[in-house]
């Protein structure tokens, strides 16, 4: 080699002058490719620290979350009935989910629901789907998918509380998931779904985190099941205040903070919409809290703790389809009404009709859901969230507020779907849980307690001599 | 021997023990208790739903004293305890026929 070099050398500087500039060249887009490499990998870590941090905070809405917040409203026979209620969610629906939900859900199919594609979690690896996500592994939107296929049946289980079989519980829950649930994520998260805005469904429903798929399914089923199941005993003579709210208190303050995972982790991913979304969240219940007191002190001239943090919850369901399309000032006008809107819900209406839904799972998920998700057609804004666009690309106006009217139409459809499909869904599987396992307790055992007689055990066991 | 049931507000209980104890009473049993006289409870609202709690937490004092200190006990609870807003409670006087106690089988006014 050496002799080489020597023999050549008058000529080889010329040759090696060209060579040096081509290996100039290739080895600076090496390295710009690698740059951008390591900038694509820097941008997926950021954002999948962000999902799977949401993942977490939407599973702790469930557990201990909801558990304690159902847990503290109801009698103190029936406390590990209903916090285990919403466990069992965390527990079933997941298998549930890697079995075949998530498949049903969020597979490629038709409009109305996926495929069995991912049937077992095939396909469902550590690359992304850009359908979905360009950054994050579609093993991580999957997972965060999961945790609210788990909360949307557990919110369900307030409308029944205290007298509906374990058994019964669990396979209506199943079913529901599967019937209800699943078809209404495809409808409008779900690729080549009828309601879905960002991949172009024929009624593009603006929902950012699930004000239909999460809230107007689970409350309306909830009050399919208040009015099947039938009143508890003794309703409404007998008087059943909630056995602790300082456990209620806690789970709603669990829940607030695990919303943030629920409504910014819905941006999937860590940039700017993901702030939109999380101070829009924020705004949403604090202004709701308010709302509620408010409506609250009108009537009996006191403010009460119940009231504030059902206030908090309302403000955070109704903002759940905005957050992310809206501004901090429509958040807050969002969140007021919502507040004052599921107070006059459960406190009015409900007595008026007297249906006993427990714990106003459709007073508050039910009603503050499909107000939301009108109000999201009036107050989204293309400045927040530009997600519609013409061919040009320009984007378009979001809601009515900007002029865009049809929005409003969009809004209802998609409302209306989904109060259809859980009313008729949840209908036909009460009528199956019914004939197969029953749905009620004896009355023996509901006067006993669904703790006692449902599993054996007692929330609280306090004796003098133990 | 005298028997001294006396049911107050939960508030003052501390006031009517040590009110007690100053005047040198040397035993009593506690009790907490829920009832209701001519007060009638009250009203709790949750989520819109007016419920009427009826029975009332209080306290119940029972001690047996001497037939001489009965009425200095019953002025004492008195003094501690009114407020003179419904509620206040009752004091109920009784005769006791014997006392024993169960350690050394003493009787009568020894045993207080």
């Amino acid at each position: 080699m050496i002799s080489f070099v020597f023999l050549f050398s008058p000529a080889w500087g010329l040759v090696a002058s060209a060579t040096d500039s081509a290996a100039l060249a290739n080895s600076q887009s090496q390295r710009l490719q690698k740059l951008e490499q390591q900038t694509a990998d820097a941008k997926s870590s950021a954002d999948n620290a962000w999902m799977l941090t949401s993942s977490a905070l939407v599973l702790m809405m469930t557990g201990p979350g909801l558990a304690l917040f159902y847990g503290g409203l109801v009698r103190k026979k029936n406390v590990l009935s209903t916090m285990l209620q919403s466990f069992a969610m965390m527990a079933v629906i997941s298998v549930l989910w890697a079995i075949c939900g998530y498949s049903i859900a969020f597979g490629s199919g038709s409009s109305f629901a996926g495929s069995w594609h991912n049937l077992f979690l095939q396909g469902v690896g550590l690359q992304s789907d850009p359908d979905y996500s360009t950054t994050i592994p579609l093993q991580s939107y999957m997972i965060y998918q999961l945790m609210f296929a788990i909360i949307t049946p557990a919110l369900i289980t307030g409308a029944f509380a205290e007298r509906m079989k374990f058994s019964a519980m669990l396979l209506f829950m199943v079913l529901w998931s599967l019937i209800v649930y699943d078809p209404m994520a495809h409808m409008v998260w779900g690729k080549g779904g009828l309601l879905n805005a960002a991949l172009g469904g024929r009624f593009p429903t603006l929902d950012f985190a699930g004000g239909t798929v999460v809230h107007v399914t689970s409350g309306v089923s909830a009050l399919v099941c208040a009015l099947y199941l039938g009143r508890r005993l003794g309703y409404p003579k007998e008087t059943m205040p909630p056995h602790s709210v300082v456990l209620s208190f806690v789970g709603a303050c669990m829940l607030w903070v695990g919303w943030f995972g629920f409504n910014a982790g819905s941006a999937l991913g860590s940039g700017t919409l993901a702030t939109s979304a999380f101070v829009a969240t924020h705004f949403g219940a604090a202004a709701a809290a308010i709302g509620w007191c408010a409506a609250e002190w009108l009537r009996n001239r006191k403010v009460s703790a119940l009231g504030a943090i059902s206030g908090a919850v309302a403000g955070l369901v109704a903002i759940t389809p905005a957050a992310g399309f809206v501004t901090p000032m429509s958040a807050l006008v969002i969140g007021l009404i919502a507040g004052a809107f599921c107070y006059f819900m459960v406190a009015a209406v409900k007595a008026r009709f007297g249906y006993d839904d427990s714990l106003d799972a459709f007073g508050v998920h039910g009603a503050g859901g499909t107000l939301g998700a009108v109000l999201t057609g009036i107050f989204a804004s293309s400045v927040i969230n530009p997600i519609f666009k013409d061919p040009q690309g320009n984007v378009l106006p979001s809601g009515l507020l900007e002029g865009n009217a049809h929005q409003l139409l969009n809004q209802l459809v998609g409302v209306v779907i989904a109060w259809a499909l859980a009313i008729v869904g949840t209908l036909v599987i009460l009528k199956i849980v019914d004939m197969t396992v029953g749905l009620r307790v004896s009355q023996e055992h509901e006067v006993l307690g669904l703790d006692l007689s449902q599993h054996g055990e007692e929330g609280y066991y306090w004796d003098a001599s133990i | 021997m005298t028997k001294i049931e006396a049911i107050i507000q939960t508030s003052k209980f501390e006031a009517v023990k040590n009110a007690l104890h100053e005047i040198g009473v040397e035993g009593m049993t506690v009790l907490e208790v829920r009832g209701h006289g001519r007060q009638k409870g009250h009203t709790e609202v949750y989520r819109g739903r007016e419920y009427t709690v009826d029975l009332i937490p209080k306290i119940k004092i029972e001690m047996v004293v001497p037939d001489p200190m009965a009425e200095k006990v019953e002025e004492t609870i008195i003094r501690a305890a009114q407020t003179g807003k419904i509620g206040d409670g009752k004091i109920f006087r009784s005769r006791i026929d014997e006392v024993i106690r169960i350690r050394n089988e003493e009787r009568g006014e020894n045993a207080l």
